[in-house]
């Protein structure tokens, strides 16, 4: 449990000082233009690559196939996402999916 | 004279207090999407196992919405410790940009100041106050307008996160509550999926994290994510030049 609050209190001081770094340096250094570029694909590259294996694994082999429920769930829900770009309506929508399904099986 | 710097110090608080309210009114539309997020955050991590204590800390530890789910997540799976602090690393870093771009607008305030402003620079603060600051109109004040919209947002976050955490006591397992996370996590990568580089990093990131799930410590999550982003800086300067 001690190493559990050290996690969270190193990835909080890793984060703030993330937010006060060019706060703090204004005028002594500037984010190379390489990184600024990188960050962009922080985001998809990271939720997807937690996503993925969420959706198309059961048991930590690959589960491609319609009675994979979570799967048909997570492609409406990605859907609604892409059309709506609304996060309440992308979640509802998913769980609704799931909860039909495990219902009607 | 000291009539005269006492009736300054009034303008002062009365021109910071101006600035600092309408911060917060220009957050609240903002506050809307925040707080089922949060509730939800609290919901969440109650459900993945944590103490409420530490539910709780995360929110004004960490205060970074999507890194918070991503924890939860990941400490839900058993992934080694300093996997789990340099995965919220990685997703914070976005504020350096944000930090470099309201780097000149504070850079005279003093340094306790800049501490606090740092804190909150979250996205939703990011967002608003460097609209303010962007605007034509001049002002001494601005720092205590994103100090409004910064604060607002967190006293939001604190709360739902709150709610989250009293509501996931009372939620059974068999909701499937997990799933919402991922869900989530949609929710957010879909509308950053802005162009073709952007799909590929995201594609490239999933097939990977998918074909190296085996690999000890949970390091085909890390791999994948530095694989996608490099795939998609590589696509961005193709693309570019192909026009």
């Amino acid at each position: 449990m001690a190493a559990l609050w050290l996690t969270i209190l190193i990835a909080g001081l890793l984060t703030f000082l993330t937010r006060l770094s060019f706060i703090a340096l204004f005028g002594h250094w500037q984010l190379p233009d390489w990184l600024r570029r990188a960050l962009r694909f922080v985001p998809p590259a990271v939720l997807s690559a937690i996503i993925f294996p969420e959706v198309l694994m059961r048991d930590g082999s690959l589960a491609v196939q319609a009675n994979n429920f979570r799967l048909v769930a997570a492609l409406v829900a990605a859907l609604v996402a892409w059309r709506t770009r609304n996060m309440l309506l992308t979640i509802g929508s998913g769980m609704a999916v799931l909860y039909l399904l495990q219902w009607l099986r | 004279m000291e009539k005269y710097s006492a009736s300054i110090s009034l303008i002062i608080g009365r021109m910071s207090r101006k600035e600092f309210f309408a911060g917060v009114r220009a957050e609240l539309p903002l506050l809307l999407g925040v707080a089922p997020f949060g509730m939800i955050y609290g919901i969440l991590a109650l459900k993945a196992g944590l103490p409420v204590s530490m539910a709780q800390a995360m929110s004004s530890v960490l205060f970074a919405g999507s890194a918070q789910f991503m924890a939860v997540q990941l400490l839900q799976n058993g992934t080694p410790l300093a996997i789990v602090a340099l995965t919220a690393f990685v997703v914070n870093l976005r504020h350096a940009l944000y930090s470099a771009s309201m780097a000149p607008h504070v850079r005279h305030l003093s340094r306790s100041w800049k501490i606090l402003l740092a804190y909150l620079l979250t996205d939703e603060a990011y967002a608003v106050a460097i609209g303010y600051y962007d605007e034509e109109t001049p002002g001494e004040y601005k720092h205590w307008y994103y100090l409004g919209a910064g604060f607002a947002l967190w006293a939001c976050w604190q709360l739902s996160t709150a709610t989250g955490i009293f509501l996931g006591a009372q939620v059974p397992s068999s909701w499937s509550l997990d799933f919402a996370l991922a869900l989530t996590f949609i929710a957010l990568v879909v509308p950053a999926l802005k162009d073709k580089a952007t799909a590929s990093a995201a594609l490239l990131a999933g097939a990977i994290s998918v074909f190296a799930f085996g690999l000890p410590y949970k390091l085909g999550l890390l791999l994948a994510a530095l694989v996608g982003i490099g795939a998609g800086m590589l696509g961005e300067a193709v693309w570019r030049r192909s026009g």
